[in-house]
This record gives C-alpha cells, sequence and structure tokens, in this order.
C-alpha cells in the first residue's frame, strides 16, 4: 500500500473516536468542504506537485531539515541519554511555519486571493505573516490586546512583514477571543479568503491539514535518533497547549507501540478551577477537561458544569487556551499518549536550566517540556529533601527525545519579569536583572 | 423525506407563521440585563405583534454574532444567567407567539450531567419551547439533536446561508423543520442599513421548496421588512436592533419595554406593506 493510500484510509473519517467533527456555522461549511477536497488531491495526493514545492520551501526558506541534538550536559543530570529536536532553529525560530507555509501554500493552490489567521503569543502569526510575504499574499492577523501588551516584539515582526495586526477586545482578550474573531472574519470573506488556523484544532479537515504538515518534525526526529543512537527512543516529550508541535512530534512514533507519548501541559498557578469565577488557573485541558464542543470541533475542555468556556491561564502565551486538539483528546483516552503537567514555576526553571546548561533559550511553551524532565527525573536539589519521584519516570526511560519547539527571546520580558517574583532554583542570581 | 411529503400538521412554529404571513420573528438575549427583565420585554414584543419569539441562551464564545449582541451575551452572562434560571423563566411566561430557543450546540450538550443532547431538549420541551436553533450545527452533526427533537416534538430550525449551494442545500431543505432561516449576507448578526442582493439570490433559490422561509442577519426597519416579505420571505427576523433599543435604555432609566413594542409594531406594520407590494424604492448606495 502506498503511503497516500494508506493515509487516506486512516484519514477517511472526519473524526478521531468521538472527537472532532465540524460544528461550524453553515456559511462555512462550504469552506471547508472545499478544504477537505484540497487537502486530499495537493497534500495526500501530491497533486501538481504540491508537497514537492512545500518540501522544497521548506528547506530553501524555512531551513529544514532542523537538527536533533544530544544534550551532554542534561543527559548527565538526568543520567540517561537526552536529545533535542531543534525546532528552535527553523526560520522564524519556532515550528510554527511549517503549518502556516504550508497552509499559505495550500490557499494559492486553492486560488484564495487573502489570509487570515489568529495568534495567541504571536508565533503562528508571525509565521503566517512571514510565509505570506515569501508568497506574495495580503494578510491579516487577530491578537488578543492582552496578548499584544505581553508580545510586542512579535506585533512589530509581523508589521515588518507587512501584515495588518487587528487588536482583538473581548473577553480576556486572548487566543481564544482571537480566534472568535478570525471566524467571524472568515464567515464574512469565505469566498475568497482562507483562515490559516494554527494548532490541532478547528472543524475537520484542519486537525489532520495542520497535522500533516507539522509531521515532519517526528519523521525527521525518528530517522535522526536512530541514524545517531542506533535505535527508536524511549519517550518523546513535547509540551501541549492546542497541540501542533505536539502531534507534529508524536505522529510518525504513534504506531511505534515501545515509545511512550508525554503530552507536557501548562499546570498555570493550580489545577483547581473557580467555576463562579469562570477561571481555570491552568491550560491542563488534556489532564482535567471534558468532553465538548469548542471552535468547530468536539474535543476536552476547560469549562464549567454550564457548558461556558473557562478563561485559562499559562505563563507561557502560547500555551494559554482552554481547549486541544481533537486528536490528542483521543490518544489520551486511548491511552497511547500520557497527559502531564508541569506549573509556571517548573517552566520557568525549565527555562533557566537550558539556557545555562546547554546554551539554548527556550520559548517558555518548551520549557515545559524541559520542566517536566526535571519533575520526573532531576537528582535531589542540594539541601533539600529528594522529590518524590514522578509516577513516569521509568516510562521516560534511556534514551528520550525532547522537542524544543521553539526559541525564547520573544519570552525574556516576561521571564525576567516573573522570574523577580519567584524564588526558582535554577535561575540566575537576581543582580543579573538590576537596571 | 422531500417538501412535498412533509404533509403531516404543521408545528407550531409553521402554523404561526402560515396564520400570521408575513411574520414577525424577534430575537433578544435572555438575561440581558436580567431574566426578569427579559419576561417583561417578551411580553412586550408579544403584545408588538411578534409571531414568534426566539430567546438567545447565552454562551461564552458567540461566534455568530457581532458586537451588538456579543455585547447583550455578556452583559446576560454577568448577570448570572444560567440555563436553570433560562428554563424557569420560559416556564412562566404565556405569550401568544410560541418560542423559540438559540444557543450553541455546548450548552445544549452539557445541560445533563453528561454531554448529551436528550436532557436539554426534554427540558425545552417540558418549558414549552417549540423550537431550537443551533448557529454552530451544521446538518452534518445535527442527527443527535434532530432525533431528540423528534421525539420531543420540537422543530430543529436549519439556517440557509448565502454560500449553500446545490447538493447541501438539498440536504438542509430535506432537514428543514419549522422554517428555513435565511441568512440574508454573509458575516455576523447585526442592524445593517440596507437589504443585501445575497437576499434576493437566497429567497430565488428557494423558491422551489414548500418550507417557510424567513430572513434575518441585518434587517433593522420597517422598510427593510416590507421589501425581504416582497422578495418572497415568509418572515423577517430582528435581533439586533431589539438588542440595540435594550442597550441603550441599559444606560438610562427609563423601561425598554414599550419601545420594544414600539419597535415590533413598524417592524410588522413593514413587513404587511410588503405583502401588499407598498414598498419604497430601495435607496441607492
Amino acid at each position: 500500500m502506498s503511503e497516500s493510500q494508506r493515509n487516506r484510509e486512516r484519514d477517511s473519517e472526519a473524526t478521531f473516536g468521538e472527537y472532532g467533527g465540524q460544528y461550524v456555522p453553515e456559511a462555512l461549511m462550504p469552506a471547508v468542504q472545499e478544504l477537505e477536497d484540497a487537502y486530499e488531491r495537493y497534500v495526500l495526493e501530491n497533486e501538481d506537485g504540491f508537497m514537492d514545492e512545500f518540501r522544497e520551501r521548506m528547506r530553501d526558506f524555512g531551513g529544514r531539515p532542523t537538527p536533533l541534538q544530544r544534550a551532554d550536559r542534561l543527559s548527565e543530570r538526568y543520567d540517561r541519554e537526552i536529545y533535542l529536536k531543534r525546532e528552535d532553529l527553523l526560520h522564524g525560530g519556532a515550528h510554527k511555519l511549517n503549518n502556516a507555509l504550508g497552509q499559505v501554500l495550500l490557499a494559492k493552490y486553492m486560488g484564495k486571493e487573502r489570509i487570515i489567521a489568529e495568534t495567541g503569543a504571536g508565533q503562528h502569526g508571525t509565521a503566517t505573516a512571514m510565509a505570506a510575504a515569501h508568497l506574495d499574499m495580503p494578510c491579516e492577523i487577530y491578537m488578543g490586546r492582552t496578548d499584544i501588551n505581553r508580545q510586542r516584539p512579535n506585533v512589530y515582526r509581523m508589521r515588518m512583514n507587512g501584515a495588518e495586526v487587528n487588536p482583538v477586545d473581548a473577553g480576556s482578550a486572548t487566543l481564544k477571543e482571537a480566534i472568535n474573531e478570525t471566524m467571524r472574519d472568515w464567515a464574512t470573506t469565505v469566498e475568497r479568503t482562507h483562515y490559516v488556523i494554527g494548532s490541532i484544532v478547528g472543524p475537520h479537515p484542519f486537525p489532520k491539514v495542520v497535522r500533516d504538515f507539522q509531521a515532519v518534525i517526528g519523521r525527521e526526529a525518528r530517522e535522526q535518533i536512530q541514524e545517531q543512537a542506533g535505535r527508536l527512543p524511549d519517550s518523546v516529550v513535547a509540551c501541549a497547549g492546542g497541540g501542533s508541535n505536539t502531534m507534529g512530534a508524536f505522529h510518525e512514533f504513534v504506531p511505534d507501540e515501545s515509545v511512550a507519548l508525554h503530552a507536557v501541559e501548562a499546570g498555570g498557578s493550580s489545577l483547581d478551577i473557580d467555576e463562579k469565577k469562570g477561571l481555570a488557573p491552568n491550560s491542563a485541558t488534556l489532564s482535567t477537561g471534558t468532553d465538548g464542543v469548542l471552535h468547530g470541533a468536539m474535543t476536552k475542555l476547560l469549562q464549567s458544569g454550564d457548558g461556558q468556556i473557562m478563561e485559562s491561564h499559562s505563563v507561557s502565551a502560547g500555551l494559554d487556551y482552554a481547549g486541544v486538539g481533537p486528536e490528542l483528546s483521543h490518544l489520551v483516552d486511548t491511552g497511547r499518549v500520557t497527559p502531564v503537567s508541569v506549573d509556571d514555576d517548573d517552566a520557568l526553571n525549565g527555562f533557566h536550566r537550558l539556557s545555562r546548561l546547554e546554551g539554548i533559550i527556550p520559548a517558555l511553551e518548551s520549557s515545559h517540556a524541559l520542566g517536566y524532565l526535571e519533575r520526573a527525573a532531576g537528582p535531589a536539589a542540594d539541601g533539600r529533601a529528594a522529590k518524590p519521584r514522578d509516577e513516569n519516570y521509568e516510562e521516560l526511560g534511556d534514551l528520550v527525545v525532547v522537542n524544543v519547539s521553539g526559541r525564547g527571546d520573544k519570552d525574556l520580558e516576561t521571564v525576567l519579569e516573573e522570574t523577580e517574583k519567584r524564588d526558582l532554583e535554577a535561575a540566575p542570581e537576581v543582580e543579573v536583572f538590576d537596571s | 423525506m422531500s417538501g412535498e411529503t412533509n404533509a403531516q400538521t404543521d408545528s407550531d412554529i409553521e402554523a404561526a407563521i402560515r396564520e400570521n404571513h408575513p411574520a414577525l420573528i424577534s430575537y433578544i438575549t435572555a438575561g440581558d440585563p436580567s431574566l426578569e427583565d427579559t419576561k417583561e420585554y417578551v411580553e412586550a414584543l408579544d403584545r408588538g405583534g411578534a409571531d414568534l419569539i426566539e430567546l438567545g441562551l447565552p454562551f461564552s464564545e458567540p461566534i455568530a454574532e457581532g458586537p451588538t449582541i456579543q455585547a447583550a451575551i455578556n452583559r446576560a452572562l454577568d448577570a448570572g444567567t444560567t440555563p436553570q434560571g433560562f428554563f424557569e423563566l420560559v416556564d412562566e411566561l404565556e405569550t401568544e407567539a410560541p418560542l423559540l430557543v438559540m444557543t450553541y450546540y455546548n450548552m445544549i450538550l452539557q445541560y445533563g450531567s453528561e454531554p448529551d443532547v436528550r436532557p436539554f431538549v426534554e427540558r425545552a420541551a417540558e418549558a414549552g419551547l417549540s423550537g431550537i436553533i443551533v448557529p454552530d450545527l451544521p446538518a452534518e452533526e445535527a442527527d443527535p439533536l434532530r432525533d431528540a427533537c423528534d421525539d420531543h416534538g420540537l422543530d430543529l430550525v436549519f439556517i440557509v446561508a448565502p454560500t449553500t449551494e446545490g447538493e447541501r442545500l438539498e440536504t438542509i431543505m430535506s432537514q428543514v423543520s419549522g422554517f428555513a432561516y435565511v441568512q440574508a449576507r454573509l458575516g455576523t448578526t447585526g442592524a445593517r442599513a440596507d437589504v443585501s442582493n445575497a437576499t434576493h439570490d437566497s429567497l430565488t433559490r428557494l423558491e422551489e421548496y414548500d418550507v417557510p422561509k424567513a430572513v434575518g442577519f441585518g434587517v433593522s426597519e420597517g422598510d427593510h421588512a416590507a421589501e425581504i416579505v416582497e422578495a418572497g420571505a415568509d418572515g423577517v427576523i430582528v435581533g439586533s436592533a431589539l438588542v440595540d433599543i435594550i442597550a441603550e435604555h441599559e444606560e438610562g432609566d427609563a423601561p425598554a419595554a414599550d419601545d420594544l413594542e414600539a419597535k415590533a409594531r413598524e417592524l410588522k406594520r413593514g413587513a404587511l406593506r410588503g405583502a401588499e407590494g407598498d414598498v419604497p424604492e430601495p435607496e441607492q448606495p
């Protein structure tokens, strides 16, 4: 069976188990079905050489393949082989370009004339703006006012690439509201516009389209680790918000049953929820969410008993979302993916530790995956009681691939601010921060 | 099932449209600014001649709504409106016009203890609601809700968009109950100053189907109502223009009920003028 035949069989449905589907206004259904058709022809069947052009552009413009690097000092610290998949080295500084370039190119093949996208941290927005400039398409990005204020450099980058940035003021003015507003734009302009959704969320076929463009992460890593370490890893670890870097890293490994897949969510400040205020001080949807429908798909959600969507929280804007991709919900229910979470402090420690031990400043999103390594396998800190071993300590195994989904330049201000408020074991001396 | 074989007795909703042709269908958000006010407003719309009344059950992510109704939903949520409170309001209402609930799919799914549409539909039927409209539920995903509505004698109203054509239009029209909600233009809800060409095109596409057609999204004045009815609609749906009245009174202190009643009268008169062919020249853009 050819790859495309196998893919088609696996992807013939709009759902992943009970998750997924197409819960969108009627006005958008024809566009969603048009995308299904384009996905099948161009992505799965490589019609008109679409996938060849995509791969070529990802190589020449994007810088693929990204390295898989053995992290010497982390390996020593955790007493096992730790390899880092360096998506932070992709053009733009994050894995987001894989999907953005794929979808903007797809929109071109579909004859669309305008690109819109939502963004949370601004990473998807910057990647989409870059791809749109590269492929000469007009582009508008919707971004919550709160996120604009905490991710200014990314706003400037989008503007430099010629994209319009539309602030969204509704609700908590973060990713969820930006998605709402982008969907409203799309419902108005659907005939000529393609909505480049930024994660494996939304109505079918978006979760599959985005996953397939991101799957290059795991495809490369799977080959690279076998070349470098001579075998498949025992585990793959990736952070999970909406889940695009997660499924990108996991997808090729899903059939490899010996490989444990750990999705690290943002535990925020607490895993509890305040139903009365509609607040969840975390974004740990896979760990704590319940089934419902948001933004076009049935999936796990942070919601009240009545069905109102909660305001989520994470120190990392890119993980701050009350939903998650339907495929991840399904893989968690079937036991294939293990959801874990680390809190804001662990993530910040992960950020500082990778910066100091390996000379790599990771995105706050990716820092959750690194924080989890410490939680699961870290040594007892000097002079402190040994940490209880995480229940997943054994499952991580001796050979671990961690997806460094992005670089942390965009997060420096947040990290400085948040580090000053806390007593973090891995942070450098506080004098560093005196101005 | 095609339109012609659908020969059972009319539902409450169909009867209300056919007997009061051309019908005025009004929308307000329940709980905006409080459920007590909503009761008064619904009674005012009923007096003013609304033939069907849609009540919005507020959901935190209303992706099909424009700014006016988004704001109404926020006011209702801030006032603590819950599905329980909503149904208790409907229990109390005694209107001549049949009532429908308009809400998003997640609100319906989460009403019971497990994600399931049935508890919501049972409670809606018990409260005396006649139909349900779900803006984020296309025909492809509607089987469970339609089955539950059929079992309890509720109409499930589908939206026909300007982009709905060909096979999709066939599918939707074969599933329609109550009336076809004709979306006048692409985009979100909200009062507009004119009637779009898309409205005329949609009504032409729907001519062959023997189902009541009501046009919404952007209708705000009696003259729009007249024009839309003259173009072949069996009813007009007005939401944002009514919600605007409620919002304005929120700022001041006079009760909105009288103005809502007067607005309903203006719209109903407009619709009747349209049925008689008495339509003003449309304004040139």
